[in-house]
């Protein structure tokens, strides 16, 4: 299949190491073949030849299966580490290593080359068919190059902490196999040259996050929470599958390459842009989580901790905003799409900060806040910020896979201490937790870090994308084509003004609620128990070594891109490294009007920085851990914040509104009333019906009798020669 | 000559088909058919002076037919005798639907 | 390979050989049984093993068509032909193109696994079964070969007898009423079928007056007016629907999969329902352009195509039987073969063979693995099942695969069908593209609730703590059939190079024919 591969030549990447590309996908997908031989060969048990007859045998020796089953649940209770684990600890993160120093390496020979024209590598036909031709290929440029970054470089940090995390899981290999193939399709995912292969990808991580959630399957919660989450990312699919209907049926390519020019033939801010824009957000807030389809995601919390890092933190969750990014120069000429999209984004962002306020599960108020942040991202991509929100989504995978796998940590010091006394708490509740700082030090520490940045307190990573993204709202509510634009008859700056509140809003109670969840975790008495807190203890080194990397990111990580206000280090590396990508759809959002005054911009941060000093200051001196009691002991809550713990009761909403419906109108109206009523019952066997009752009838004039048929006969005939004579 | 035949023949078939319409004794019907067969044959005989030789042919085929039917007839009759002890026919509707 | 192909003079002997070994093998079969008498099922290994072979052999002697066909021509490959009732200008004479070489070989392939699905299951009158499976391989070939209206018709019904028998003795508890339901039913959509048959051949005469049903006489030669078209065109399709089957057409088909036995489910989903859109694409559309480009019989039967699309998904949402879930699967996705069809748009028509051939991949595999835990617990209810992935983690794997690439996720074959079907249909009719790709939301919910309540969730039941696995024959026939998921997901375009040309001719025909008759009343939809 690769021998079909036609390197372009006379590209300067040409002839470096980027026309490995495809070995990015292949390293982890391989990764995802060996350990999931792995994971099947010690699962499996074949059957006997004959599965009928194995069947019987066995039902015979029924006392044996029942002891064997009763060994297999010993087993639970003293694990011992999976017979593949020692391989497959070293194939899972290898290929992520692997593909990581591949990336840098490819990192570092763009730098070494002046790239104009993206890198495509056409690896082989896809589906040729007529005028449509889809090729498998590969696109390298430098949003590409970003993603490819943060998905393996975060990807093998997490992939380390799983070898700590997962160690005692029955089902090590799987998991690996799980998160190698997920991957893989992410991979795909940033690197397709098309709509179509992105799709693939765009499907495929919705698979992998499908399994990974439900990776515990044996609990219903957890299964559901992973069918919910494919279900609902379908709905948005579909969104995404109508855009390119509509993208092939008007502009007639889905490649990204020629896309700039192809799509010149539309009419600018026209229906049919305008059309296609919106519905491949729809795909977005499937994929991204944002009103109304973010249900899924704190759902999705159902999976390992490590998995909620990965792909529900740092990089699928993000893959709407990279499709907006790459869609940019669409979306720059759709204003009323992308109004809408930094309106759904900034509702989205305060929405779910208000549910954040209220959750008592560790991973359920990270899960809110990456909807949250997710929001702010799109807010940055629906104002013409690409760079912002690509820069966002860059810091938020910095810190937020450190709060994910801090918890996780947390989460592993719980259960070993719960464990270790047979005790069945919940091991993810904050009020069974508390002081935990005095345990696990280090962990508190780098958390600590990672709620500085993402409460946006200078100079953490947080800090700075968050300001370029507000920033820029405020500035596109003075000048540029969204201002003059209307959403919905309301003007494009009266929008953005309230965006900008809401951002800010949403930046305050980001604040209070992160604040809030450190200082329940690991501040005041702790909750966890007295036999319990004797186990209590720091996470092994393969567990925080990740942490401590991803810890200097989120502290420094702001200097990728600095603002020109601060100059302390170089400034606006990131932008001037997507400008071929992004720039011109950058330029057109932006209008006349680039800059705001240096004054109101430093009114703005100043805004900005008191707004999160205020946040936190709130929850310090507002929340009191020492009056909290066990989760098992704590009351229930009233009013408000019992609509905010049930997360304003929208999935009860959805259920009672969509899901039961469907269900009963399917059962009721169309299986029972249209197929078997009235097709089947009154078509197929009222034929039928008919047919017999006819039959009947015509039975009952046989008498049997000899004599009846006689006289039939004989009148008959006499009728039959009366009317011949009569007629002659 | 010819007119007398055909009204002997019409009287001998009209006798046959009122005992056929009238009688329960299935051996009775059968011989009233036998008549009303007869009774054919005996136009078609008396009509081959008028129309040649094909009408004594056709009496051959009748009696033939006949015959078969009285064969095949009978052993009916008797089969239904064996099994039902009478060969009264309104005791006999095997056929009703 | 096709100099060695020549030099046999593969392409002057193939079809008719396919089309004669599995009724000879169906006669030696029926000799061995009857020599056999009373204790004929003891000798059921050995019948298993000749069994297996010649489908081996037959599915072997079909693969040299991948090759030998040129599927870029635009006469019939591979023809042959002999008179058989000259007197009133029946020929049996077969003949092929890309589209009928993808089924023929989607059927020899299929049939030595449907064999080994059913490996254990059928116990009684073994040399019947065999033999009844024989004479329904000649006449499904025979449907896609033949190239004589009558010598099709013929095989049409031939199809019917021995499925009819294979569900009526060998199907579940209703096994009766679903055999006379689905036989009643294509019976009477095929008798209307006949007649018009007979009307085309004496239309198709020749000067002296002889009637010709051969294919290629009647396209050319027959001279229809749109109204006889339209009779016509109704008299074929009706028989072709139900077949698919179209909604509301279809509720033989859930009754006949539940009751049928394993490998009559799998023959009956993978290629039986393909006779329908092969009959509309071979004979309907280009026998009848300009009622087939007609807005009303178009609209109607996108119509009817996009309702079954939703429909059948939504009525498998609810189903407590697994095989009668996917009986409805099929209706929901055969309509996305009939809305491809109609659109008459060179992708949607490649995309809905495509999803023909997946269907059958897919369908045919999820039947099998139905079968395989129904021979184990002797229950179809979903209920029944739960946590089975504990304790039969293959099983789980694979079916997971199985309804992965029947949801039409990307990187399997379901979602190459489903996505050109929808793009090509976009263009010529936007309206129901959109609403036929809301089933992708309704597949994924359907299959993966089911697949939940089958292999996740806690174990409860007792009875499946004790499952076992799949065994090495279980494994060993599903294999080819994931390595097709997967492969005709990730490198279609050979698939889809092998019916391009055929599929490009028919849109061009029927458009062209279409508007000559039609006049210009659709210019505006196909550009």
């Amino acid at each position: 299949m690769m021998n079909a591969q036609i390197p372009e030549t006379g590209h300067p990447l040409a002839d470096t190491v980027a026309r490995f590309v495809w070995l990015l996908p292949l390293l982890p997908l391989l990764g995802f073949v060996v350990n999931g031989a792995l994971a099947l060969s010690a699962a499996a048990k074949i059957g006997p030849d004959d599965p009928s007859a194995g069947q019987d045998h066995h039902n015979a020796h029924d006392h044996a299966a029942g002891h064997d089953d009763h060994g297999h649940g010993h087993d639970d209770h003293h694990p011992a580490r999976h017979k593949y684990a020692g391989i497959v600890s070293l194939v899972g993160p290898g290929v992520l290593l692997a593909a990581f120093g591949l990336a840098v390496a490819m990192f570092l020979a763009m730098r070494g080359v002046k790239m104009e024209e993206p890198f495509v590598l056409q690896l082989f036909r896809w589906m040729p068919v007529g005028d449509l031709k889809i090729n498998a290929a590969f696109q390298l440029d430098q949003l590409s190059m970003v993603m490819v970054l943060i998905i393996t470089g975060v990807g093998t940090l997490i992939h380390i902490f799983s070898v700590g995390y997962m160690q005692d899981d029955p089902g090590y290999p799987r998991y690996f196999a799980y998160l190698n193939l997920f991957v893989f399709f992410m991979l795909l995912l940033v690197l397709g040259a098309n709509y179509p292969l992105m799709f693939v990808g765009w499907e495929g991580v919705g698979l992998c996050s499908y399994l990974l959630i439900g990776f515990w399957f044996s609990e219903e919660a957890n299964a559901n929470a992973g069918k919910k989450a494919f279900i609902v990312n379908r709905i948005g699919d579909f969104g995404f599958l109508v855009a390119m209907f509509l993208l092939f049926a008007n502009v007639g390519t889905l490649d990204y390459a020629g896309m700039a020019e192809a799509a010149q033939k539309l009419p600018m801010g026209g229906t049919v842009i305008t059309a296609i824009c919106l519905f491949f957000f729809v795909g977005c807030t499937g994929k991204s989580a944002q009103i109304p389809l973010y249900v899924w995601l704190p759902d999705a919390m159902a999976g390992p901790t490590p998995v909620s890092a990965l792909i529900h933190a740092a990089t699928m969750v993000t893959a709407g905003v990279y499709l907006i990014a790459r869609s940019s120069i669409l979306f720059s000429m759709a204003p009323v799409a992308s109004l809408t999209v930094a309106l759904v984004g900034g509702l989205t962002a305060l929405f779910a900060a208000t549910i954040g306020l209220k959750q008592w599960d560790i991973k359920k108020v990270l899960a809110y806040s990456t909807v949250s942040q997710l929001g702010y991202m799109f807010v940055g991509v629906g104002v013409g910020a690409y760079t912002a929100g690509v820069f966002h989504l860059m810091t938020h995978a910095f810190f937020k896979a450190l709060l994910f796998l801090g918890s996780g940590s947390v989460i592993f010091a719980m259960h070993r201490a719960y464990h270790a006394t047979h005790n069945h708490d919940d091991a993810q509740d904050m009020r069974n937790m508390g002081g935990l700082k005095k345990f696990m030090p280090v962990t508190w520490a780098l958390m600590w870090i990672a709620t500085l940045a993402i409460a946006g307190i200078p100079p953490f990573a947080g800090f700075f994308s968050k300001d370029e993204i507000l920033g820029t709202v405020f500035a596109r509510a003075n000048a540029g084509p969204l201002s003059t634009a209307t959403l919905l008859g309301v003007p494009g700056h009266v929008v953005l003004l309230i965006v900008y509140v809401i951002g800010l809003a949403s930046a305050l109670l980001t604040a209070i609620y992160m604040t809030r969840m450190m200082i329940y975790t690991f501040h005041g008495p702790n909750r966890t128990g007295d036999a319990e807190r004797a186990h209590l203890a720091e996470a092994p080194w393969i567990m925080t070594g990740p942490l401590v990397v991803l810890g200097v990111l989120s502290a420094f990580g702001g200097w990728l891109n600095l603002p020109e206000l601060l100059p302390i280090g170089p400034i606006g590396t990131l932008e001037h490294w997507l400008e071929p990508v992004v720039g011109v759809a950058t330029a057109r959002m932006a209008g006349s009007g680039e800059h705001v005054a240096a004054n109101t911009e430093w009114v703005l941060i100043g805004v900005a920085v008191a707004i999160a000093v205020i946040g936190m200051s709130v929850a310090f001196a507002r929340l009191k851990p020492a009056a909290l009691v066990q989760k098992s002991a704590s009351p229930a809550s009233e009013g408000f914040a019992k609509v905010l713990e049930h997360k304003y009761y929208v999935d009860e909403l959805y259920d009672d509104a969509i899901v039961q419906p469907v269900k009963g109108i399917s059962t009721t109206v169309l299986w029972k009333g249209v197929d078997a009523g009235i097709i089947d019952g009154l078509f197929v066997n009222g034929s039928a019906a008919v047919t017999r009752a006819m039959g009947w009838m015509g039975s009952q004039l046989q008498s049997g009798q000899v004599g009846t048929y006689a006289w039939v006969l004989v009148i008959g005939v006499l009728a039959l020669l009366g009317a011949f004579t009569s007629s002659r | 000559m010819l007119a007398e035949s055909l009204a002997l023949s019409a009287a001998l078939f009209a006798i046959g088909v009122v005992g056929v319409l009238t009688r329960r004794n299935a051996m009775i019907v059968f011989m009233c058919v036998e008549l009303m067969l007869n009774a054919v044959n005996l136009s078609f005989v008396a009509l081959s002076r008028l129309y040649g030789a094909t009408g004594q042919v056709f009496v051959i085929f009748v009696m033939t037919v006949a015959a078969a039917e009285a064969a095949v007839g009978l052993a009916i009759v008797i089969a239904i005798f064996r099994h039902k002890q009478t060969v009264d026919l309104q005791n006999i509707n095997l056929l009703r639907g | 390979m096709n100099s060695f192909l020549d030099s046999i003079g593969y392409n002057h002997w193939i079809l008719p050989v396919l089309l004669l070994l599995p009724m000879a093998g169906a006669l030696v079969i029926a000799a061995l049984g009857m020599s056999a008498g009373k204790n004929a099922d003891s000798k059921t290994p050995e019948l298993r093993r000749i069994v297996l072979g010649i489908f081996t052999l037959e599915a072997v002697l079909s693969l040299g068509m991948w090759w030998s066909i040129n599927v870029g021509s635009a006469d019939w490959q591979a023809s042959f032909a002999v008179p058989w009732i000259p007197a009133w200008g029946i020929q049996f004479s077969l003949g092929v193109d890309g589209i009928a070489m993808m089924l023929i070989l989607l059927t020899t392939l299929l049939m030595p696994l449907a064999v080994l699905g059913g490996w254990t299951s059928i116990r009684e009158k073994v040399h019947s079964y065999y033999a009844l499976l024989m004479v329904l391989t000649t006449g499904m070939l025979g449907v896609f070969m033949a190239l004589d209206l009558m010598l099709f018709f013929v095989m049409w019904e031939l199809m019917l007898v021995p499925m009819y028998l294979i569900i009526g003795v060998w199907g579940g508890q209703r096994r009766l009423y679903a055999s006379l339901k689905f036989f009643l039913y294509t019976m009477t959509g095929s008798m209307l079928m006949l007649v018009g048959i007979i009307y085309l051949g004496t239309q198709a005469a020749d000067l002296a007056g002889h009637p010709s049903f051969a294919y290629d006489q009647i396209l050319h030669n027959a001279q229809l007016s749109p109204v006889a078209q339209l009779w016509l065109f109704g008299a074929f399709a009706l028989a072709f629907a139900v077949k698919v089957p179209m909604f509301p057409f279809h509720t033989w088909l859930p009754d006949a999969h539940v009751e049928a036995p394993t490998a009559g489910s799998v023959i009956l989903a993978a290629i039986m329902l393909k006779m329908g859109t092969f009959g509309f694409l071979r004979y309907a559309l280009p026998l009848f352009p300009s009622a087939a480009m007609d807005p009303t019989v178009r609209t109607l039967i996108l119509t009817l195509a996009v309702v079954g699309i939703v429909y059948g998904a939504l009525v498998a949402l609810v189903q407590p039987d697994f095989k009668k879930l996917v009986a409805y699967s099929s209706v929901s996705h055969l309509g996305f073969v009939m809305l491809g069809i109609f659109s008459l748009t060179p992708q949607s028509v490649q995309g809905a063979l495509m999803v023909n051939l997946s269907h059958g991949v897919s369908t045919g595999a999820l039947f099998l693995m139905i079968g395989m835990i129904y021979e184990r617990r002797h229950t179809r209810l979903i209920a029944d099942y739960g946590g089975i992935a504990k304790v039969m983690p293959v099983f789980a794997t694979l079916l997971t695969v199985v309804c992965l690439s029947s949801i039409g996720v990307p990187g399997t074959n379901g979602f190459i069908g489903e996505f050109l079907v929808l793009i090509g249909s976009f263009r010529s009719q936007p309206m129901y593209s959109v609403i036929a790709a809301t089933a992708v939301i309704f597949a994924a919910a359907y299959l993966l609730w089911a697949l939940q309540r089958i292999i996740y969730n806690p174990l409860t039941k007792p009875e499946n703590e004790r499952l076992q696995d799949l065994n090495w024959r279980e494994i060993g026939l599903l294999i080819p059939l994931i390595a097709a998921i997967v492969w005709m997901g990730v490198y279609p375009a050979p698939v889809l190079e092998k019916t391009s040309a055929a599929a490009n001719r028919l849109v061009t025909h029927v458009q062209q024919a279409g508007n000559m008759a039609g006049a210009g009343m659709m210019g505006e939809e196909i550009k």
